[in-house]
């Protein structure tokens, strides 16, 4: 499946990373050479594999439902780039 | 001090021979000397580490003591740590001051041990040489020119060079391994699940497992009788008992089945790691054990496979770091996309873009089956390759890379990089436990054995390896590196 | 052209755990920001989900309620994209394996007839914080304490065919999780929030037209009014000559209008893949009997018990069946007083008129079931009349007495059954009225039934309205027939 500049675009803009046109072009290359190897999957056989999503046959535990966590906002919020009022601030979302 | 193992350094601090305060400003005093060449630390917690060495000194008079109170160990910087940095290697993170402990931080803090600091690692976890980080590249200690391996690069490189007893790291396709074997340490990888995640950065989620890095099996086995268990903060961390790992390390080898994978031993393998992993392997003829020949017909996928899933995994993984509420941020935004793609620009390397870029390709609309799909099925037959050669032998035994260390600056081409974890990668589809021991050395540089178990089978890995190393010192050996400081 | 509206309904609802989906900080509502989320709802590194059993239970009874099958193994994705108030950049969500399968509900029409609109399924997931646009500097803040409260989505098959039912399904799909317990059911505070996918097809046209989803329907009203609205426009549209596009709309509720919203949101792709951190959740058929034995009366059942066991007709079982907290009230009212025909009038009528007027839901009644009930039973055992009943609902309500009896009291509203005390009332007001009397005597005999109003009236006033009224007009006709 051969790769494409505006797959590589598609994909940069879905992960929202910035990529300069020159950027673009050396991730077409490095990025085909990978998809290449990694084609080499199409040709086993896996009719009536099912997927495996977990290396172990587990299933999930439930947790009760209690409340254990308490207020850290102040805590969390020591590591955020812009605050206010308690809240994260960002940009202008304009809906 | 520092040619001792953990075993012995405990036995000592048992003794009285020295004071946890000696053993921590011992290793301290090393890490200063030599770490501006090894560059193996990302943070060193000097200060931190004396005050609980002396917390531990006093609980030892107190007679309030385990096994561990006291021991110095090095964390990598995949870990989250309270009041210390954790950068997971990235500039994304440089910043980044966790407010909790990972599950396992907690762990060794209960069990009395001392955190030296963090270790160096490829961003993220992703790398084979630990050329990949953010705070550059790590020397192997063995040959300045060479690379430690990675991702867990700085842990292998400060244990080996005697900076630390033992160090944690994580293994998401090798990560533990392969640095274990280019930096002649022992390193295990433990069954998926048999650790907790919680607290531990993650790179691939359903691959990663965090596992000791030391000296000896017989440390490795102390560390995990602290480490292993499960954790209701981890889902996908395993609730069944957890055995003593000491309890069986002396167990007799004699009729134990070993298989050699046929596929382990084909083109790319230098001839001097064959010999040093056939020659370990002549060693446990000598205990008693059979050898055979096995296959794991699927081996050539297990990289293919591993190149969908963990980016895959990857790429919705780091989606969190966007500079919203904690990491890097750019400068000035205009809007709300400009600050995403900035500050993901900005704070990831190369490697790290390179790999969300391949996740999200192949998780995109219309090349979701043929790769993710096609990968998970594939990762079935890998796993039941396992599962059927261990109806056959105990163990399998195998080298931990191709080749030893490379150099620094070798591997310019990322699927070169990749193709350095052909020995190690499947195990992390399968979810098996792997270790690997020092077994040779060649133009200067050592040589791991791998031997991998079922599901669970640490204790008989820990076991396995133990007795090698009753037979054999390569595990011994230093780097001159490890003399010169001390 | 005739056309016929297609209509199908995504409803997303709030269950009421204590916790998060995903970790152990409260869902309280109402919280200063960023108070209630922790370290996994804040996305922050390293930390893992680990799933609430309640939020389990709570889906698995709403797809018992709606007879749809569980799944024996469900998954939880990952559905990946950024957006401010999403802090993983994904909302782990149930994708390709749902906890609850196909299924139906019956819904009941104003003109009592029902249909059934199928469930297409209903799966678990967690909802996102919210982003505040008031100005802080130029900036939107971000509030996460919402992010990782359980959210059921449920989708509909697009059975409806007009506004009306499209709101009679949501009402029954509130009446069902309000009965089960598992939501407040809170359209105002978005405990209840809605999805509408509206199409318009030529009739007789088996194909389904393009439809576009309005989002963010939040109450009964607004989905008769979003789809009254872009029913229209789609057919004007296409009347034009146009084409309807398959788009995200917002509905204004302001301007009754919907409108596009900016189609950016198209380029999405959102990458669902199975959640490596959560393992596939299995339930076992004993888990399933034990959920089921303790399911409430659901709405259907009651509605029909109501008609078959208390002869209320159609319309009032499904009205008092519509919420759990009516149906309550009203069984707790008929339990007092022992007749159902009465305490259904009773809540249908000054109840909910009282309630209505005052704008109070039937939880935050003035008055209780037990005192409607105690009201009630005086009028049935003749202690009181039916005007004096309406004096004394209007004093409990006010809280000018703890019980009906002590109002009845107090007020001297005891109806005067003393066939004396009666006639002498009237002999007074026949002797006080010559005019009315000989107005009487003159009339047609058909037209004296009425007028015998105006004695009653003075009687009654004479009596301060505790007469009882049948035996007052039983006697007056006697004496004033006795004039003649």
């Amino acid at each position: 499946m051969a790769l494409e500049e505006s797959h590589v675009r598609r994909a940069a803009h879905l992960a929202r990373l910035a990529v300069s046109d020159d950027q673009a072009r050396g991730f077409v290359d490095d990025l085909s050479r990978i998809l290449d190897m990694v084609d080499q999957l199409q040709s086993i056989d896996t009719e009536g594999v099912s997927p495996l999503a977990h290396p172990l046959d587990a299933t999930q535990r439930l947790r009760a439902d209690e409340v254990t966590e308490t207020n850290q906002r102040d805590t969390f919020q020591r590591c955020a780039p812009a605050v206010e009022n308690g809240l994260y601030l960002v940009p202008r979302v304009v809906e | 001090m520092h040619d001792k193992t953990l075993t012995q350094l405990a036995a000592s601090l048992k003794s009285g021979e020295f004071s946890s305060r000696e053993l921590t400003s011992h290793y301290l005093r090393k890490i200063e000397k030599a770490d501006g060449t090894l560059n193996s630390f990302i943070t060193v917690t000097g200060e931190q580490a004396l005050n609980q060495a002396e917390a531990a000194d006093k609980a030892r008079a107190a007679g309030d003591t385990g096994l561990l109170t006291g021991i110095p160990l090095a964390l990598k910087d995949i870990f989250c740590t309270r009041d210390v940095k954790t950068s997971c290697g990235s500039k994304m993170l440089d910043n980044f001051i966790a407010p909790y402990n990972a599950t396992v931080v907690e762990k060794l803090s209960a069990a009395g041990t001392i955190s030296l600091g963090k270790t160096n690692m490829d961003e993220f976890a992703m790398g084979s040489s630990n050329e990949n980080s953010h705070y550059g590249a790590v020397k192997n200690p063995w040959d300045l020119k060479a690379v430690p391996g990675g991702s867990s690069g700085g842990s292998a490189a400060a244990v080996a060079a005697g900076l630390a007893p033992a160090a944690m790291g994580t293994d998401t396709g090798g990560s533990i391994r392969q640095p274990a074997a280019f930096c002649g340490i022992t390193g295990l990888k433990p069954t998926y699940g048999r650790v907790s995640r919680y607290g531990m950065i993650a790179y691939a989620s359903s691959l990663d497992q965090a596992g000791p890095m030391a000296r000896s099996a017989e440390d490795c086995a102390h560390l995990m009788n602290v480490i292993a268990g499960h954790d209701v903060r981890d889902s996908t961390s395993v609730a069944r008992g957890v055995p003593d790992y000491t309890e069986s390390l002396n167990a007799p080898l004699s009729g134990l089945k070993i298989g050699l994978p046929k596929e382990y031993f084909g083109d790319g393998l230098a001839p001097e790691v064959e010999k040093s992993v056939r020659d370990a392997v002549k060693v446990y003829e000598s205990m008693g054990a059979t050898v055979r020949e096995v296959s794991l017909p699927h081996t050539h996928y297990a990289i293919p496979a591993y190149y969908v899933i963990a980016p895959a995994e990857a790429s919705s993984n780091l989606s969190r770091f966007d500079g919203v509420r904690f990491g890097h941020r750019c400068q000035d935004p205009v809007d709300l996309m400009d600050l995403y793609k900035r500050s993901r620009a900005e704070g990831f390397g190369e490697e790290v873009k390179r790999r969300i870029l391949i996740g999200t390709h192949t998780l995109s609309e219309g090349f979701f089956d043929a790769y993710y799909t096609k990968a998970q099925k594939v990762r079935r037959l890998i796993r039941q390759d396992f599962l059927d050669a261990f109806e056959e032998v105990d163990v399998l035994m195998g080298p931990a890379a191709p080749t030893p260390a490379f150099d620094l600056g070798a591997k310019k081409d990322p699927v070169s990089m990749y193709l350095q974890d052909i020995y190690t990668i499947a195990v992390n589809l399968a979810g098996i436990p792997g270790i690997s021991v020092p077994a040779g050395l060649a133009g200067g540089r050592p040589i791991g054995l791998q031997i991998l178990g079922t599901h669970f089978a640490e204790a008989q890995l820990l076991n396995v390896a133990h007795q090698y190393q009753q037979a054999t010192d390569w595990h011994l050996q230093l780097p001159a590196i490890a003399e010169e400081n001390a | 052209m005739q056309w016929e509206t297609v209509i199908g309904l995504e409803v997303h609802v709030q269950l009421a755990t204590r916790s998060k989906i995903f970790s152990g900080a409260s869902t309280a509502f109402g919280a200063e920001p960023n108070t209630q989320a922790c370290a996994v709802d804040l996305g922050l590194p390293g930390t893992l989900p680990v799933l609430n059993e309640q939020a389990v239970a709570m889906a698995v009874q709403f797809g018992l309620a709606v007879h749809s099958d569980i799944a024996e193994v469900s998954v939880f994705d990952r559905k990946n994209y950024f957006y401010a108030d999403l802090p993983k950049g994904y909302q782990t969500s149930q994708m390709y394996h749902p906890i609850v399968g196909p299924g139906e509900v019956e819904i009941t029409l104003e003109d009592g007839t029902s249909k059934r609109i199928r469930i297409h399924h209903a799966h678990l997931e967690e909802d996102a914080g919210k982003s505040l646009h008031e100005d802080f500097m130029g900036m939107t803040g971000i509030d996460l304490n919402r992010a990782g409260t359980p959210l059921l989505e449920i989708v509909s098959e697009p059975d409806m065919r007009n506004a009306k039912e499209a709101a009679a399904y949501l009402k029954a799909i509130h009446s069902i999780v309000t009965y089960l317990g598992i939501s407040d059911g809170n359209m105002a505070e978005g405990s209840m929030r809605c999805d509408v996918n509206v199409s318009v097809r030529p009739k007789g046209q088996e194909a389904f037209g393009t439809r576009a989803e309005i989002k963010n329907v939040n109450s009964f009203r607004f989905v008769e009014r979003a789809i009254a609205f872009e029913v229209e426009r789609q057919i004007e549209l296409i009347e034009d000559g146009g084409t309807v596009v398959q788009e995200t709309r917002l509905f204004d509720p302001e301007r009754d209008e919907t409108r596009s919203m900016r189609t950016k949101e198209e380029a999405n792709d959102y990458r669902y893949f199975p959640c490596p951190d959560l393992l596939p959740v299995v339930l076992d058929e004993a888990y399933l009997d034990h959920l089921r034995s303790q399911l409430p009366e659901l709405p259907a059942d009651k509605r029909e018990r109501f008609q078959s066991e208390l002869g209320l007709s159609a319309y009032d079982a499904s009205v008092l069946s519509a919420s759990r907290e009516m149906a309550e009230f009203f069984e707790e009212v008929h339990h007092v007083c022992g007749d159902a025909k009465q305490a259904a009038n009773w809540v249908q009528g000054e109840l909910s008129g009282a309630l209505n007027r005052e704008n109070l839901s039937i939880t935050n009644s003035p008055i209780s079931a037990r005192q409607l009930g105690e009201l009630l039973s005086r009028v049935l055992d003749d202690t009181i009349n039916g005007k004096a009943a309406k004096q004394v609902f209007q004093a409990l309500w006010n809280g000018q007495g703890e019980n009906a009896d002590e109002i009845i009291e107090t007020k001297g509203l005891k109806q005067v059954t003393d066939t004396g005390a009666i006639e002498a009332m009237i002999d007074q007001a026949i002797a006080e009225s010559p005019a009315q009397v000989a107005q009487y005597r003159d009339a047609e005999p058909d037209k004296r039934g009425k007028m015998i109003g105006y004695f009653v009236g003075q009687v009654m006033k004479a009596s301060r309205g505790t007469a009882n009224p049948q035996q007052v007009n039983g006697v007056l006709k006697a004496k004033l027939d006795a004039l003649l």
